[in-house]
């Protein structure tokens, strides 16, 4: 069937923030399809509102939104755009979702658009668990016998007929939100209502449970013509009752024969078919392995975080041609993308083994639950691959960015704990196996606890066997190059080898190098070599045959973001990917590392070349011996790239941009402070303890409330605002390992002050900053979590001018060249320096989509040597607003309270964009998955500090129309004149605060929290119940004045969508319109 | 995996790969191929159309399911040699008898491992399938000269496999029905016999060099002329039996049967450069427009430009174009190159067996 040429203009709907369970993979597959349907002659309009992403450039779709993604503004495209059809099935299940609700809205019906790929009913089918158990009944595939429960009373029907436990899967929501497992009635009710309240339709699905099954995965894709084949098959190492979000897995199955194989694969087929999907699923499979018994589980009739798996472990580009499929092309239609010359209708045949490990968020939130189950907490993921098991495994662990480069942990206390750690998994769960091992424990035993299969734990044996060769060898290892090569084709770094043998990585690398143990590089290519490949990819191995064959062109290496993790988003794969575009247009061979499978950085055509290896030292330099580049570079990547900077130089790398010395001094505090006194730059008082005793001496020296930040964490807990001697003490002693090499680094907190940073671009003339970013929280929230405004509404002229001129000197005198950002704290009239940090920060894409300006590539050529003058003249002056908002991961991880604080908590954010501060705010907060409505009740409970703006703040509200509610001591500061609703703190019995919430009677929830951490409180009660109710909740006083001014924006005016390149033409015209 | 044994892989083009022992301590050549399913393994070293060859396979990681009792698709391993980049020794399935490396030790056959298997098949790919040799052994290295002149003095395409491979003496396999078909034997899958018997046909398995009158005395409903190994072009034997049998009966032919029904009209067959082994070709139904992914194994292909008038192409390939299938415009005749009887691979295809028994009513 060749391309229906009817279709001139197709709506693509992308994901909106990072949130745990949709990561960067639907930028990935947004941005391959955007790619696919243009190279076809089609229009393609995008809307997203993270701006974080490659799929809202400029470049890769015609028209971009960056609008909330809600079913009125999604309308009000349609209505506007008129496309001929819709592809949702990119955009994860927002973008299902959005398209379903146009959909039953009849909107898609009226303007004449066609849901192009998969179908409405297909979606509905494989969504509503009533009706996919239908039709498996009718296609004779085995399901688990489950109900689709609308009420707690159908639920405890079903159960009086069936055992616990039983798994809860709410119908139409993400990364298993709301779902769970029931052990007992009770459990069943309270899950249920829960679950409910998450699902788009009220429904929750309650399953017999197959938990300790092996759990297996299909990506299957289908044509319109009905043609179909399996991209890949998985296995998830952890078992049924993980998530296999959560569930370390491995590409291809290892444990299936070819009957077990065929027999899952064949079912896939038929199910897709009568599903009658027109792109790309992926299907769930739990097998029993000792009876060869299994069920289908549930289906995706979408891309999903498998698929961009699923993509990047066979090099098959599973979106690309999905998007294909949806204007009409048959599989066999569409080139195989990798090989070129043949056809997408085939299975990637792999010769390599993948494995995929979560990166979850509890270093950054050690109050959190840390046992992993049916519901996902993990915000990335990371990849790897290698010729065995044991080197893909070790290669992964190396890869996750949690400062370890074996298995090996000592921190298990007992036996005990690490056999806890085993039955009930938690993110230990593989550390705790490798300890088990160690210990003596029987692979069985191990294999029986965890319900992983014993093959998996006999791989992990095997490291444990060499590891203690290693050991026996100690520095004899060098000699024995026979053992030496077998360690590094088993994975072992050579930091751990160093450990191991009581040496130092560096001392590895000369000795393995000297006895010419080197990595080779193969190739993904999807066909396990039996064709040519023209735009593969590569990962290291220790074998013969080397295949990478560097070509001795101008080239530079970009050095990758990793897992996307709090702290770490996807704004740094954005950037690094621009940084490759920058290197094309400059006719230089752009080289990326990276090992984030979820990311448009490691997809085939983001560069000219990829690496997929770990961001280790050790994997890094060997690329970059191997493929000697004219320079690297480390700015774009994060902390993960910047710490790389010092280790590579040291060997001999050539950095591009900002030099080391640059660096350090930005990075050293000490060496910071002494920069800024020569600049006579003002920064808040701060000093370095290196003991107890220092540390209660220079707080007292520079006064409470202080900022202390550990250069070495021990509880996971980092930086901390401080407000007394007895709270410091504690922090220390519960927190902090302090010591000479391990200093605590204490900052006079400003208080009352507003933040604001700058990101800019300098060369080594001068420095161009794209804007101010002023911070909605006032400064002590981390700059990741604060929401900010550019161009800024409260800093007067003069203030801005010193931010610019103290920006211009610090750039200058690090002698930065590329991006830098400057983050700033000014207290009445007087702007102290926070930090400057000499690369990409994450407001880079924000701000380039904000101004039109795309620093990232900027500062790649600048660091390629061109000039400023080349591309922007001044600052530009925005003729209208865009506010970024943020997303947190609360309601996924419990145990969390909704306090913001100097450690970074959220994954991910949002940008609204319009003529005026108070409706562009109000867009990100929409964006950003709030539900801010413009009216009803509101619920007010302030700090003893904050009370001084209750009544100006009630005030606001109750003549914006909203019922104000408050408990007594707010009420109080409340005053008289103004009604207000007296409610019950969660301790005066019920009904009160949380019953109010958790029932449903309240729109919007305004707590600002104590100071200190007490999950034993009224407040921490309040925010819980806001977070599991999905009220929106605002914790800061300044953030509730704003959205009351956002609020009262959009009453006075209605809010209205346009296109990216709206703004841009009013930005060159110098008004707005 | 016992005492490490050690092994050699000599090619014909004076290439060696050192590598470790596994299966037998034996020295044997065979054609150097490989094959890209990463499961199947059971299978496809019993697999009668292996026989005379060494097989590489692309997966790095073989025998983790250990070897069962019943994916066999003949009664012995018939490789000659079997090259892998990880044997396990420690598999895991419930089906599980024993280690691959005792399997192979069992039938005698060598095998090497710890090889850079994907650089292996990256020659196969650039210079075309090619004579080999493999030797395993545990004292004294043998002689590397002695085993490239053993690669080299092998000269596959001059050699009758399916003499060896064929049954020796009719076999019967009786079910309720009223269909029976007579198989002849160039080196059949178990499974070929399986799908048959499932569907209620009775099967009779007679060795390759039966005469066509022999057959006819059987007054079977249809004839089925099997998959086997190397160069069809030997097989004027068989060519010959179908010429007459295809006039008479309805027939299918499977792979080598498929190139034999050609050589029996007159058509041709020449090799490809390194055949087609895997579980993941993709082969398009010509009058119905699907593409099926298929199980291949095959190192010849059908020339279409010497087919008669009276045969029509009904597949190809559609990664390089060759054909896979193709029927008598009139006669109750028709073939596949690929394996619609799967094992290892997609079971995509087995309606061509429903088609078969369609065409015997």
């Amino acid at each position: 069937m060749p391309k229906r040429k009817e279709l001139k203009k197709v709506l693509v709907i992308g994901s909106g923030p990072i949130v745990i369970g949709q990561a960067a993979e639907f930028d990935y597959s947004g941005s391959q399809a955007c790619t696919s349907l243009k190279e076809e002659g089609v229009k393609v309009v995008l809307v997203n509102s993270n701006p974080a992403t490659i799929q809202t450039d400029h470049e890769i779709a015609d028209i971009v939104y960056i609008e909330p993604l809600r079913p009125g503004f999604l309308a009000k495209i349609v209505e506007k755009e008129k496309p001929d059809g819709i592809i949702g099935t990119m955009g994860g299940q927002t973008g299902l979702n959005l398209t379903m609700q146009l959909y039953e809205r009849g909107f898609l019906k009226q303007f004449g658009v066609e849901v192009l790929g998969t179908g409405v009913n297909a979606i509905e089918t494989a969504s509503e668990r009533g009706k996919f158990a239908d039709l498996m009944h009718r296609i004779d595939e085995p399901v688990l016998d489950s109900v689709a429960a609308n009420s707690v009373e159908e639920a405890v029907e079903f159960a009086k007929t069936h055992s616990y436990p039983l798994i809860l899967r709410p119908a139409y929501t993400l990364g298993g939100s709301g779902g769970g497992v029931a052990h007992d009635e009770n459990e069943l009710a309270e899950k249920m209502k829960f679950g409910m309240r998450l699902s788009r339709i009220g429904q929750v699905l309650i399953e017999e449970s197959v938990i300790g099954w092996g759990e297996f995965e299909y990506e299957v894709m289908r044509d319109g013509k009905g043609n179909c084949i399996t991209v890949c098959n998985m296995e998830n190492i952890d078992p049924m009752g993980i998530h296999t979000g959560e569930s370390i897995v491995v590409a291809p199955s290892q444990t299936l024969s070819n009957d077990d194989h065929q027999m899952l694969r064949s079912a896939s087929l038929k199910i897709i078919s009568a599903l009658g999907i027109e792109g790309g699923c992926n299907i769930q499979l739990a097998l029993n392995q000792e009876t060869g018994e299994y069920y289908v589980i549930e289906v995706n009739p979408r891309l999903s975080r498998s698929s961009a798996l699923a993509s990047k472990a066979t090099g098959y580009p599973i979106a690309r041609v999905a998007a294909k499929i949806a204007l009409g092309y048959t599989l066999d239609e569409i080139p195989n993308a990798i090989t070129k010359k043949t056809p997408a209708s085939f299975e990637p045949a792999l010769d390599y083994v993948v494995v995929k490990i979560p990166r979850w968020p509890f270093d950054k939130m050690p109050e959190a639950d840390r046992r992993i189950g049916t519901q996902m907490k993990s915000t990335g993921e990371v990849m790897a691959i290698g010729r065995n098991f044991e080197e893909a495994l070790q290669k992964a662990v190396r890869s996750w960015e949690i400062k370890k480069s074996s298995l090996s942990d000592s921190s298990f206390k007992s036996l005990e704990e690490i056999l806890e750690h085993i039955k009930n998994a938690t993110d230990m769960r593989l550390f705790a196996i490798y300890a088990a091992i160690k210990q003596g424990v029987k692979p069985e035993k191990i294999a029986e606890l965890s319900g992983i299969n014993v093959w998996f734990i006999d791989k992990m044996k095997n490291i444990f066997e060499i590891e203690k060769e290693i050991g026996k060898a100690g520095k004899r290892i060098y000699k024995n190059a026979g053992l030496l090569t077998k360690a590094k084709k088993f994975g072992f770094s050579d930091s751990q080898i160093a450990s191991l043998v009581g040496s130092q990585e560096i001392e590895v690398r000369r000795g393995r190098k000297a006895a010419g143990i080197k990595p080779v590089y193969k190739i993904v290519d999807t066909c396990a070599a039996e064709f040519e490949a023209s735009t593969p990819y590569y990962y290291s191995t220790y074998e013969d045959e080397d295949e990478a064959n560097p070509k001795g062109i101008r080239k530079v290496i970009v050095i990758g973001g990793g897992p996307i993790r709090i702290g770490q988003g996807i704004e740094f794969d954005y950037c690094c990917c621009h940084a490759s575009f920058a290197l094309r247009e400059e006719g230089v061979q752009s080289i990326i590392i990276n090992n984030n499978p979820e990311t448009v950085s490691t997809d085939f055509d983001a560069s000219d070349k990829l690496y997929f290896e770990p961001l280790a030292f050790e994997d890094v330099m060997n690329v970059i011996e191997k493929e000697e580049p004219d320079g690297v570079i480390v700015q774009f990547g994060g902390q993960t790239s910047i710490n790389l900077a010092m280790p590579l130089a040291g060997e001999g790398a050539r950095i591009l941009g900002t030099g080391i010395e640059g660096i350090d001094i930005a990075e050293d505090r000490e060496r910071f402070r002494k920069l800024l006194n020569e600049l006579g730059i003002p920064q808040p008082r701060n000093g370095t303890a290196r003991s107890f005793e220092d540390a209660f001496e220079v707080a007292e020296r520079i006064g409470y409330p202080i900022v202390v930040r550990p250069s070495y964490v021990i509880a996971g807990r980092g930086m901390q605002i401080v407000y007394n001697a007895e709270e410091l003490s504690r922090y220390i002693r519960e927190a902090v390992d302090v010591s000479g090499k391990r200093p605590v680094l204490i900052d006079k907190y400003v208080e009352d002050a507003i933040e604001c940073e700058i990101d800019g671009v300098s060369d080594r003339k001068r420095l161009f900053i794209g804007g101010i970013m002023e911070h909605i929280e006032k400064a002590g929230i981390h700059s990741g979590d604060a929401s900010c405004v550019t161009p800024s509404i409260n800093l007067s002229r003069e203030i801005q001018k010193k931010l610019v001129d103290y920006s211009r000197k610090i750039a200058s005198s690090l002698k930065n060249i590329g991006a830098i950002n400057i983050q700033f704290a000014v207290q009445r009239n007087k702007v102290f320096v926070l930090e400057a940090n000499p690369r990409a920060s994450r407001t880079i894409p924000y701000l380039s989509k904000a101004t039109g300006i795309p620093l990232a590539k900027i500062a790649t050529k600048i660091a390629l040597g061109h000039e400023l003058d080349e591309y922007v003249g001044d600052t530009p002056k925005l003729p209208y607003f865009a506010v970024k908002s943020v997303v947190f991961p609360f309601l996924k991880l419990h145990g969390t309270d909704f306090v913001l604080g100097p450690e970074m908590k959220s994954t991910g954010e949002s940008m609204g964009i319009d003529k005026d501060f108070g409706r562009a705010y109000y867009k990100a907060l929409l964006g950003a998955n709030l539900d801010i409505h413009t009216g009803g009740r509101v619920a007010i409970s302030l700090r003893p500090d904050d009370r001084k703006h209750a009544r100006s703040l009630a005030k606001e509200f109750s003549m914006l129309g909203f019922e104000i509610l408050a408990t007594d001591g707010t009420s109080k500061a409340i005053g008289e004149g103004i009604p207000v609703g007296i409610v019950k703190k969660v301790s005066e019995g019920e009904p009160n605060m949380k019953t109010k919430i958790l029932g449903g009677e309240i729109d919007l929830v305004i707590n600002t929290p104590k100071k200190g951490r007490d999950s034993m409180t009224d407040g921490f009660k309040i925010r819980r119940s806001a977070v599991e109710a999905n009220v929106p909740c605002i914790t800061s006083i300044e953030a509730a004045f704003g959205i009351a001014e956002a609020i009262k924006s959009v009453k006075e005016n209605s809010l209205t969508i346009e296109p990216l390149g709206y703004y841009m033409r009013i930005l060159k015209g110098g008004r707005c319109g | 995996m016992g005492k490490e044994k050690r092994a050699l892989l000599v090619l014909r083009d004076g290439s060696i790969f050192p590598g470790k022992g596994f299966g037998a301590e034996a020295t044997s050549v065979g054609e150097l191929v490989f094959n890209t399913s990463f499961c199947g393994y059971q299978e496809a070293l019993t697999d009668p159309s292996y026989a005379g060859q060494i097989l590489t396979a692309t997966y790095p990681l073989i025998g983790n399911y250990g070897v069962n009792g019943e994916d066999f698709e003949s009664d012995r391993v018939q490789v000659s040699g079997f090259v892998a980049r990880e044997v396990c020794d420690k598999p895991f399935h419930m089906k599980s008898k024993e280690t691959l490396d005792r399997f192979l030790e069992r039938f005698d056959v060598p095998g090497i491992y710890d090889v850079d298997t994907r650089a292996v098949v990256r020659k196969i790919r650039n210079f075309g399938v090619m004579s080999a040799c493999v030797s395993v052994y545990s004292g004294k290295q043998p002689d590397r000269d002695e085993l490239l002149s053993k690669a080299r003095k092998l000269d596959y395409s001059k050699i009758d496999f399916v003499e060896m491979v064929t049954t020796k003496k009719r076999k019967e396999y009786w079910v309720d029905g009223n269909k029976e078909v007579v198989l002849i034997d160039c080196g059949v899958k178990t499974s070929i016999i399986r799908e048959l018997l499932g569907r209620n046909i009775s099967v009779v398995s007679i060795p390759a060099r039966t005469s066509a009158e022999e057959i006819l005395s059987l007054e079977p409903d249809g004839i089925l002329v099997s998959n086997g190994p190397g160069d069809p072009a030997l097989l004027s034997y068989v060519a010959k039996t179908v010429r007459v049998l295809m006039n008479k009966l309805p027939l299918f032919g499977i792979c080598l049967g498929h190139q034999i029904i050609a050589h029996a009209v007159g058509g041709k067959t020449f090799k490809l450069k390194f055949g087609h082994r895997g579980g993941n070709h993709p082969v398009k139904d010509l009058e119905s427009g699907r593409v099926y992914i298929t199980s291949q194994n095959h190192g010849y292909a059908v020339d279409e430009r010497s087919l008669p008038k009276e045969f029509t192409v009904t597949h190809r390939n559609w990664n390089d174009l060759t054909v896979e299938g193709m029927k008598h415009r009139e006669l109750p005749v028709f073939s596949v190159q690929y394996h619609p009887e799967a094992n290892p691979g997609p079971l995509d295809s087995t309606y061509l067996f429903d088609k078969f028994l369609e065409s015997m009513k």
